[in-house]
Formats: structure tokens, sequence, C-alpha cells
């Protein structure tokens, strides 16, 4: 008899985990970034609940600073998959006009940290699905699948519920909230080969194609509308770039690049010699310990 | 081949950059295994996964910086690269310098996809072990070569062998430290395989390796030409996986979820736990036994696009045409089954194979890993979760626990955390279930507390007892009805509950007088007339309290089949508890009567002065001080004591209990 590949076993096992949460969950969200690792998640929410259209929302926790194409394919994605698309901006940020240029580290926590946990209160969602992957990064090869949250929202690793064999406790008392990962046994190199293998729409800025970029402290950013400050001497310069992950675009680094395909971008993810988290900004607050701090505080 | 690989050398795949399209391909056909790796804190265990990581290129060239930068500052290996970084996550273990919790790692060689769960090794964190052995198809049993078989070694094969992983390799590392001695090794292996034979371990796969310089893992080691093979990397590749055995059993599915989009369909969803299943296949749905035929396994094709509907009269079979399936389906692949016939099937049923389908118990002989800081307590509720079947269950005095060291049986009265013991279970309705050596799916459960909905317990079902269906209850002509009847009243239980102090046995009392007074027929059930008696033999220990409710609970159940009405005026803190009462009657029987007194009221009053003593310490587990009390949330009376008298009180409850409120 045939033995089921892994990717094959990543799938079942995926789907799995988000019928468990709606099955147990009284109102769940699933947390769509439009980045590759959400576009997963979203089509094995759709492969779950086949042929009925997932039975949640989709929540886009939006910063206003995302680039451009990456709001045209979320609006697209939540029209495909017959989902509701809600988004929301934290109005304090927003009236504060909080931007990654001006307001450093504080962009992040207001828009992301805050917006999200405003966002979940706001609904009332007691689950929410994040695409997080243990592979990322050293504090999230602990977390669990099912990560519970106080009704603060805060994360003690050290209290976490024992996870065994694919039975997940989703108990909780009225206000608390858990956080679901149904990709967390992913890697990167998984994730694009399942998008590969079923052709999964994805954001064309994983793609290289000429774009108009400055170099700032050491990193290639895309200049995605005319709200970036250009500092003196600078000026755009076109160049054949792509990026390894998605964020807010003047957080997010691009690298040179000439794949043009889906292969392409594989080959050389596999043959680059940095990992992915590099591009971006966050990672490198508070030192070596920096996710686990934020997520401490309620980021995903 | 040799490995010689201390300098750090960041090499990828050659099919990478030759034949990318190659290299998907081979990694599309990549299969998965989940192994664990055990050890103390020094066996090198941390490094091993570094290594493997390292060999098979999953380290990237920042993470490598990173590393030897951490290396130079916190290693313990000198100059040298300490592989054990990479994978101590935390920054509370980063201090430390231990593993501190399970942690789940990947690589990828040309065969397979790998997922190892670090374990730490340490006693206190069996748990955490348990928790990475319950997913794993193979567990990799760390020895410092220097030292042998330890204490430790026991424990972490008998925990692996427990949760059913029948793939051990015993992988006797730091052989450089001993010279690549084959004497030494043969030693080590020779006293385990003593020690294996004796816990009923049948077969295992020695290998001589060192983590740190990294013999044997991926290429044989000139350094032990006396060693054949296979190395560490070849047996992962190689040794079958679980869920290939699993494909082989007779099939069946826990139903997660009912899928139902409009009038022309109707879905089970689950994960296929065993067996295959086609369709036209007679399967039979668990516990209810409806047999029926499976008329579509319905998956999403690789669009996941929904059926569009375009024929004005729709059917049932003509939407089944639309929605995209398959002929078969195996053990570990997601589907939803649709049925031929209308039969009931929900969330918590099991569907199987109509000819040997599993059965359905409700009283079962158990190995429990006990797994929160608060011990077990015999006899209180617990959620139990089995697949996908939740169940209120409790836990007999446990038969004996385990000393996880010398496999030595002890007797106990309870579970404390770490510990691993042998108990009967009852569960309050029959569950599906099969043995856990057949069935991980079906054997395997956790049970949750009530109260703070953590994970207390895991548990293996060995076998259920057939008690339950030998005691036969003795036929009674005069039933419940009957003495019910005679007495011309329903019969019930008034639970008070309160604080001490609250006024519980003064409005009691009144209410039975009321009662008394109208001719029913009455009995109060209270601390003195049962604590002097019955439970005498009971102390004020949580475990004590909760076998005083249990009892308390029977008498009550035995005296409304007297047909009375009883009151009870005991504090009762635990919601559990009274749950557990209230489930032992027929519905609408118990109500559950709310004393609510504030503490600050409760205390002030201090009738018997038992607050003075609690508070100065003399009156130790004092609800309110220093034992908690869980209010009810939905009582079916609440007494505000602040707001009307103890008369008022027993006139509402009276009411409300005969139907005139």
């Amino acid at each position: 008899m045939k033995t089921l590949t892994h990717l094959e076993r990543l799938e079942a096992e995926s789907i799995h985990i988000i019928r468990e949460v709606v099955a147990e969950a009284e109102k769940p969200v699933m947390l769509y970034s439009v980045g590759k690792d959400s576009a997963v998640m979203l089509h094995l929410a759709r492969k779950a609940f086949y042929p009925s259209p997932p039975p949640f929302p989709l929540l886009h926790v939006d910063t206003t600073w995302k680039f451009r194409a990456m709001y045209e394919l979320r609006d697209r994605m939540a029209e495909l998959s017959g989902m509701d698309l809600l988004v929301y901006h934290n109005p304090e940020a927003m009236e504060k006009g909080i931007n990654p240029f001006d307001h450093g580290p504080l962009h992040t926590d207001m828009w992301k940290t805050e917006g999200l946990k405003q966002a979940l209160d706001k609904y009332g969602f007691d689950a929410a699905f994040g695409g997080a992957r243990r592979d990322e990064e050293k504090s999230r090869a602990k977390e669990r699948i099912f990560s519970f949250r106080t009704a603060s929202h805060g994360w003690d690793p050290k209290n976490q519920r024992p996870e065994l064999w694919n039975l997940y406790n989703a108990r909780k008392n009225k206000g608390e909230s858990i956080r679901v990962f149904p990709i967390s046994n992913w890697t990167e190199l998984d994730i694009w080969q399942y998008i590969h293998l079923n052709d999964i729409p994805i954001v064309p800025l994983y793609f290289a194609e000429e774009r108009p970029t400055v170099e700032r402290d050491g990193m290639l950013l895309m200049v995605d509308d005319d709200r970036f400050p250009l500092q003196p001497g600078e000026t755009p310069v076109m160049r054949s770039v792509r990026f390894r992950t998605l964020g807010c675009y003047p957080l997010t680094g691009a690298v040179e690049s000439k794949a043009k395909t889906l292969p392409e971008v594989i080959q050389e993810t596999l043959l680059t010699t940095t990992s992915e988290r590099q591009g971006r900004a966050i990672d490198k607050d508070a030192g070596g310990a920096g996710m686990e701090v934020k997520k401490q505080q309620g980021y995903f | 081949m040799t490995t010689e690989t201390n300098e750090p050398v960041y090499v990828v795949d050659e099919l990478i950059a030759k034949d990318i399209d190659a290299y998907l391909d081979q990694h599309q056909h990549k299969t998965m295994l989940r192994f664990i790796t055990c050890g103390s804190v020094d066996d090198g265990k941390s490094t091993l996964i570094g290594r493997l990581l390292y060999d098979s290129k999953m380290i990237f060239e920042d993470q490598l910086d990173a590393l030897q930068s951490d290396s130079k500052k916190v290693g313990t290996q000198g100059q040298e690269i300490d592989f054990a970084l990479l994978v101590d996550g935390l920054a509370a273990e980063r201090e430390q310098g231990i593993t501190i919790d399970v942690a789940y790692r990947f690589f990828n060689t040309e065969k397979r996809k790998f997922i190892v769960a670090d374990c730490p090794g340490h006693e206190q964190y069996t748990r955490n072990m348990v928790t990475g052995a319950s997913g794993a198809d193979l567990a990799v049993i760390l020895i410092d070569a220097r030292k042998g078989v330890l204490v430790q070694t026991r424990r972490h094969s008998y925990l692996c062998h427990l949760l059913g992983i029948r793939n051990l390799v015993l992988a006797v590392n730091k052989m450089d430290l001993v010279d690549y001695s084959q004497e030494v090794f043969d030693k080590i292996v020779a006293d385990y395989a003593e020690f294996a034979r004796s816990i009923g371990i049948t077969a295992f796969t020695p290998m001589p390796i060192s983590g740190f310089k990294g013999d044997n893992i991926t290429g044989l080691s000139a350094n032990t030409p006396w060693y054949k093979g296979p190395t560490l990397v070849e047996h992962l590749e190689t040794v079958e996986v679980n869920s290939a055995d699993d494909a082989q059993k007779p099939f069946r599915m826990p139903v997660q979820w009912v899928n139902r989009p409009n009038l022309y369909f109707r879905g089970f969803s689950g994960l296929i736990a065993t067996g295959k299943v086609k369709v036209g296949d007679a399967v039979r749905v668990l516990p209810s036994g409806k047999t029926s035929t499976v008329a579509k396994i319905a998956v999403a094709d690789d669009k996941a696009a929904l059926p569009q509907i375009i024929d004005s009269d729709i059917t049932t079979d003509k939407y089944l045409d639309l929605v995209h399936g398959k002929d078969e389906a195996v053990a570990g692949e997601s589907v939803t089954i649709c049925f031929a016939d209308e039969v009931d099937c929900s969330r918590g049923n099991v569907i199987a194979i109509a000819d040997n389908p599993p059965q359905a118990a409700d009283q079962f002989e158990t190995t429990i890993v006990w797994m929160a800081d608060e011990p077990l307590h015999v006899g209180r509720a617990y959620w139990l979760k089995l697949g996908t079947q939740m169940v209120s269950a409790t836990v007999h005095q446990p038969k004996y626990a385990v000393n996880v060291n010398t496999m030595d049986h002890i007797a106990v009265k309870t579970l404390e955390l770490n510990a691993i013991g042998v108990a009967q279970i009852v569960t309050d309705k029959p569950i599906v279930f099969e043995s856990y050596q057949d069935n991980r799916t079906l054997g395997g459960f956790i049970l949750i507390d009530k109260m703070t909905n953590g994970t207390v317990a895991a548990g293996m079902i060995q076998f259920s007892l057939r008690r339950s269906q030998n005691v036969h209850w003795q036929a009674v002509d005069i039933g419940r009805d009957a003495h019910a009847g005679l007495k011309n009243q329903k019969p019930a239980v008034l639970w008070f509950t309160g604080l001490s102090g609250s006024g519980k046995s003064t409005i009691a009392n009144l209410v039975e007088k009321k009662l008394h007074r109208m001719n029913r027929h009455t009995f109060l059930l209270d601390g003195d007339n049962v604590r002097h008696g019955l439970n005498k033999d009971l102390g004020f220990t949580e475990a004590d309290r909760i076998e005083n409710i249990r009892r308390v609970g029977e008498v009550s159940k035995l005296m409304t089949d007297a047909g009375l009405i009883v009151i009870t005026a005991f504090i009762s803190p635990f919601k559990a508890d009274r749950d557990m009462v209230r489930a032992m009657l027929p519905e609408g029987e118990f109500l559950e009567v709310f004393i609510d007194t504030p503490l600050s009221v409760a205390e002030e009053r201090d009738v018997k002065g038992l607050y003075k003593k609690a508070r100065s310490g003399e009156l130790k587990n004092f609800t309110g001080i220093d034992s908690p009390y869980e209010a009810p949330v939905n009582p079916e009376i609440r007494i505000d004591t602040t707001a009307i008298t103890p008369d008022e009180a027993a006139t509402l409850i009276v009411d409300t209990l005969l139907g005139d409120a």
C-alpha cells in the first residue's frame, strides 16, 4: 500500500486541526496577513470544509502600510473563498498617524500588537488561526499548536498545556482565547512546494521584477507609494528584486533576484544562505529573545 | 565515506542548483518520520540535534554567524561550535543552560522529512517526554559512553515503550571520549539488552556515535571500523512509519464535524485513524450501531473551488456528482464521507467498517500519566477527551503507581505531578474505544480539569471492564414512582451551598419546617448528622471533602428513590462536586440553592468563631480564607441574604420547589 507523502500528511493534519477548532470554539476567526503562509493556511481551510465555504471570517489587522499588491490579493481571495473579510485599523494609531518612518518599534506595537488585541475583543473571537511555523524562529519551536491566551492576551511559555497525539484541548473560560497554528509543522520549503503543487495564488512581489528601490541601513526598500520619505541624496533606483517575506513595505527588505517562476524562487530560496526572517526588523529588537517577549505581550 | 565536519561549511544539495524541477519532484515524494530524542542534560542531545540540522544543511548563514558568536559568549565547547545553542530556544533556558520544554525541529534528507521532538531528560519533566513520545514513530535514546546505562536511560526507555514506540535506537554517544572503544560499546549494548528484555522491549538498534564530532551520523566513521552500520540518518530514512502500519488495520474514523452546505449534501468530516475506506464499503456508525454504505468520499481538488449549482431541478444525486471526491482513502487522510442512507451521525461518533467495529464501554482499566501540579482527585469528575468524544469521567483510587526508575509498583492514594499509575476510569456514558496497543487514536485520551480547563493527565486504555454488565439491578416491584405516589409528592433535592456562616442551616431548617407543616415528607442532611456517622472516617483534606460530598449525594439519591424531599446544607465549595451530584439525579430533581452571603458579611457574623480561628492560622483549609469557594454560575435558586430575611428566603425556596413561585 502506498505510504502518504509528507505533504499529504501535513495537509491532512492541518485540516484536522482547523476542523477541531470549528467544532469546539464558539467564534473562530482566521488571521489573514496575505503572505505565503496565510495563502497556504487559507487554502487548507477551504479544503477542510469543502463543499462548504469555511465557516468563519478572515481578519486582516491592517497597518495601512502594506504593499499595494497585498491589498489587491487580499480582496480577491476573500471573494474567491466566499468568506467575509474584516479589516481592522487601530483607531488610536490611525489618529496619531503612527508610521514606520517616524515611530520605530511603536509602529508594530500599536498597529499590530494592540490592533490585534482590540480586534479580537471587539468581535469577541475566542479562537484565532495564525500562520506561524515552528521553523521560523526559536521561541515558536516550543509553542503549542493550540496556544492558550489569558483574558488580557498574555502568553505564558512556562505554563503551556501539554499536547498529546492529535488531541487538542480547546476548553477555556469566558474572556480567554486560543491562538491556533495549523501549519506549525510546515517548513518554508513545504510551504513553497505546496503553493507550487496546488497553484495557490500569491502576491506577485514574491517574484522578481524591476521595482523602484532605495538602499537604507543595509536593506533594500521598495518605494511602493509617495508616502515614502526620501532622505537627502536618495533617489529610487530600478532593481530586479523580490521579497522573501511580506509585511509593511517600509520595514521589509527586498533581495536582488532574477527568479520569475515558482521553481526559480524555490531554487533561489534553497541556495540562499540567510534565513527567512532576516529581512524583517522585528526579531532584532530586544536581543535574541525579541519574539518571545513580543509574544508574551500579545503579539501573534 | 568518513565524516570530517568540524569546520563550518555550508553546502547545499547539488541537485537544487542543477535541476530544481527534479529536486522538487524528489521532495514531493518524500515520506515523513516523527521521532524523539531522549537523554539527560549531559548526554549531548541538543548537540546531536544541532548536528543533524547542520549536516542536513538546515542552518543558514545568519544563524551560523549568531551561533558562532553565541558559542564564544555562552558556549560550553571553548572555541568550537556549540550546536546545543541552535536548539535551546527560550530565553530562560538559555540562561540556565538546559532544555525545559518540548521543542520541535525539522530537517530533510533526500528520502524523508523529519520532525524531531526534543524532550528534556530530568525526572520532573516526565510529562514533556510523554508529550513528545505520543506522536513519535521512533525514539533515539542517548547514552553517554562514559557513563553507560543510567537510571534515566531506564526511565526514557520505559516511557517510550509505554507510549507504544516500537522503533528504538540506542545511540551510544560521545564515543570520541572513550577512544571509540568497541569493548565499551558492546558492554553498554549488553547491559541495555538485559534491561530492555525485562520491561518487554523486544528489539532495538544500537549504534556508536559522536554528535559533537559527527561520527556515524550521516556517514560511517573511520574511527569505528568495527561498526558496519547503518548510520543514524540511514536508519531514520528507512525505518517503517506508523501511518503505514495503521493503514493495515480495520477502518475507523472519528467524526469531527458534520458538513451541511445545503439541502443536497450531508457529509461527515474526520481524519482516518486506521485502515482504508472505499466508495461502496459497508460501514457502521458507533455507538448507535446503524449501518450504511459509503456513497461519496468528498475531498476538494487542488483549486478547492466550490460546486456551482446551475441546474434548477437539482437533486442530492446531481449535487453529489458536482462534488469532487476520490474512490479510496487511507489512514492519515482528512476526508468527508457521505452515506447512501439517512443515518444519524454527529461529532463524537466513530465510523467503522461494518463487519469489524470497535466496542463501546463506560469502565476501563487505564494507565495514567499525571501532568498537573494539582494532584489527581479520586472521585472528582474530569472531562475526558478521546478522539472527538468528550465525556465526564471519574478516576478510582489507583491500583498502584510505577516508580519510573526501578519499575517497581508502589501503593498510592492519588497521583502527583509526573506520576504514572494504573487506575480504573468510569465515564458518564459509553465511549467508543480500542486498547491503546491496537489504536493510538481510540485508546489514548486526555483528562481536563473542569474548573481551570487545563490538561491535567494523559491516559491509555488497556481494556474495558465488563463489570457494568455483570452487576444486575435487583428488579423491585415497588419503584421510585410508587414510593413518591404514596406520599403524594415529587421527590427532589434542595442542595444548599454557600460560605460557612452564610445562613445555610438556618434557612434549611425553616424550609423543612414549612414543608413539614404542608404534610411533605422531608429529610435534612447536614454536617452534624453525616459527619458523626456515615462519614466519620473522613477528614478535611480536599480528597476527603470530595468523598464527603459524593456520599451525601448517594444518600440523597437513595432518599429521593424512597420518595423524599431531601434538604442538604453543606458548604460544598467545588462546582465539579456539586455537578457530580446533579448528574446522579434525574433531570429536574436537583435544585441548587445558592445562599449568597458576601465573605465580609459571613466573617462579621462569625457565629461559631471559625473565621477568627482561620485568620489566625489555627484552622487550615477554611473555605473563603485559604481554600477557594466556587460560586454557582446558574443556580436554580439564589438567595441574597443581605436583601431578604431568612423567613422570606424559606418561603421563596418552598414556592419555587412546589412550582408556585
